[in-house]
């Protein structure tokens, strides 16, 4: 059933937290591309888990610890079908998108990216999908390479496909930027990598909240993702890998878990998914994930990101048409995220005194400071969207901005 | 909350659209450059020193509403100061901002200000309020540049740059 104004209401019911006054005023959330908030369904299945079958999982033989186990094995499904990989043993848990970037960075770069090679970014990248692939250039002596994109924050297909060469090793590239919005030809741009025998990782933390992932589809290698900006848990993430790569990657992490037998001469390391899976994992925010998932499954991620698409072009349409105000990214295809100045006032400002309406945005670089650099301003104010916002949050925000340029004029 | 509301009052917007002492001073004797990362607020320094008193005093650069009022109220306060008494205000100033100075119970020398008490209600603000005066710091210590990030960092933890 599709999101609108006879079931946001109900659908808003399920989040506590919506209920909140900041500063006298009703919250108007409008930072989720930062973290989302959870509905009472995740919350409920979280506190049940820890006051129910909570315990170590892969180890004792005790119900607790088989209860857990299948638990958090379950959630590890839930996610395989999320994504549309072909097996479960593809996903592996892991902190969030941050820590899968840096498993692929050690596990596949350490071992297969060496001197003289190099690595494809893309100019609009979070912080962590550069600096693991900076580190890892660093120590082999590789080379980063970046696309470059144009004034509406588009990459240049054309430079992309310039960029490769016999030394090209590997692509690593965001599905929705987070400080602009755009939404990535990534089917395409992977197509193209394959047929110069180059793996890609998308970084899926903007996009998995707001659209349907298929991996198979999308013909990726590495697939990243963060359980709290879909209303999961912090703590929580996943990255999905071919399983052909992940069988021959390096594993990222020693200890528990990861082995199959240890001496003090050899350890035999476990098959996928453990052999990147050391120590006791977040167990209880694992199976938050799968709650998640399953939350966001009963409304329909087709629905959520229609509904998503009807806010950000609300929100475009009301907002460009504010004398004063720049949107920054302007992409074709965008999701989800409104990045804009105010001329002549400081984002941290605008953030500041909408605060003081009750209405939470981001303000600053946005973990993208090579994206601030592109465009030549030292920070934006971000409002970015989740299914649970409504117009009249936007009206809100439109207000506020008003608000703000009066103060400054 | 409230203090919010205060802290965008009328004077430091007013600062903020026509700051004083705004430029560089030439032949000053003193200069440092303050930087906080996180926000791009960039304050440059100009003084110039005699007799181990501030006469003249100028700031240039780029920053948000908090930042550039706070620069042009400093310069207004410590212009004519002995550089131990200017240095005074900075702890002064800093504790104000941080929480640990009670301007309206304990003794200080900020009178007007006092109006930026509110910041210590915003963390993620504070570093903007201090910029200025750390960077007067540094420029009466001889240091070339400063940045909030660094061990002058006055609230660890609260960083704007996460995601």
């Amino acid at each position: 059933m599709s999101i609108n104004s006879s079931n946001i209401g109900k659908i808003r019911a399920d989040f506590p937290i919506l209920g909140l006054q900041v500063s006298g005023k009703p919250l108007v959330y409008l930072d989720n591309a930062a973290s989302s908030q959870m509905p009472q369904q995740v919350i409920d299945r979280i506190v049940r888990y820890q006051k129910e079958e909570h315990s170590n999982i892969h180890r004792a033989v005790h119900y607790l610890s088989e209860l857990a186990t299948k638990e958090f094995e379950a959630a590890r499904v839930k996610v395989q079908h999320f994504l549309n990989a072909k097996e479960s043993r593809e996903i592996i848990f892991t902190r969030g998108t941050t820590e899968a970037i840096n498993l692929v960075m050690h596990g596949y770069g350490r071992a297969f990216i060496g001197k003289g090679d190099e690595i494809v970014l893309s100019a609009m990248e979070h912080h962590a999908n550069i600096v693991p692939w900076q580190m890892l250039a660093q120590e082999k002596g590789a080379v980063l390479r970046v696309i470059p994109m144009n004034d509406a924050g588009e990459l240049l297909i054309e430079e992309f496909e310039a960029l490769f060469n016999e030394k090209t090793k590997f692509l690593a590239l965001s599905h929705v930027s987070n400080a602009l919005g755009t939404v990535n030809p990534v089917k395409q741009m992977t197509a193209f990598a394959h047929r110069h025998g180059v793996p890609v990782l998308l970084d899926g933390a903007q996009a998995a909240p707001h659209q349907p992932i298929d991996v198979q589809d999308l013909d990726c290698d590495f697939y990243a993702f963060s359980g709290h900006k879909l209303c999961g848990p912090t703590g929580i993430g996943a990255l999905y890998g071919r399983a052909q790569l992940l069988e021959k990657m390096q594993p990222f992490q020693g200890g528990g878990d990861m082995i199959l037998s240890v001496t003090f001469e050899k350890t035999t390391y476990n098959v996928i998914p453990s052999k990147f899976e050391a120590g006791t994992p977040p167990i209880m925010a694992a199976i938050g994930l799968g709650a998640a998932i399953d939350y966001l499954n009963g409304i329909g991620i087709a629905n959520i990101d229609a509904y998503v698409k009807e806010l950000l072009n609300y929100a475009t349409e009301r907002v460009s048409a504010m004398p004063g105000v720049r949107i920054i990214g302007t992409a074709k295809h965008k999701a989800a995220v409104l990045s804009f100045e105010i001329n002549g006032v400081h984002p941290h400002d605008v953030g500041t005194i909408l605060n003081e309406d009750g209405i939470a945005i981001r303000t600053g670089h946005h973990c993208a400071q090579p994206v601030m650099q592109r465009f030549h301003v030292p920070a934006t104010a971000r409002a970015s969207f989740a299914f649970y916002n409504t117009k009249e949050e936007i009206d809100k925000l439109v207000k506020g901005i008003k608000k703000v340029q009066e103060m400054f004029s | 909350m409230s203090d919010m509301k205060q802290l965008y009052q009328e004077v430091i917007l007013d600062h903020n659209r026509k700051p004083r002492n705004f430029g560089t001073i030439p032949g000053a004797n003193r200069h440092a450059d303050g930087h906080n990362p996180l926000c791009g607020d960039h304050i440059k320094l100009s003084v110039n020193v005699q007799d181990n008193k501030i006469e003249t005093i100028a700031f240039e650069g780029e920053g948000c509403a908090i930042c550039k009022a706070s620069a042009s109220m400093m310069t207004g306060a410590v212009k004519g100061k002995v550089v131990q008494d200017a240095e005074i205000m900075v702890e002064e100033f800093r504790g104000m901002a941080t929480g640990t100075l009670d301007p309206e119970t304990q003794a200080n020398h900020l009178g007007k200000l006092k109006i930026f008490a509110g910041v210590k209600d915003l963390p993620s603000r504070v570093k903007c309020a201090i910029l200025p005066w750390h960077t007067l710091h540094a420029a009466l210590n001889a240091e070339a540049s400063i940045s909030t990030e660094g061990e002058v960092d006055p609230v660890p933890g609260t960083g704007i740059g996460e995601e």
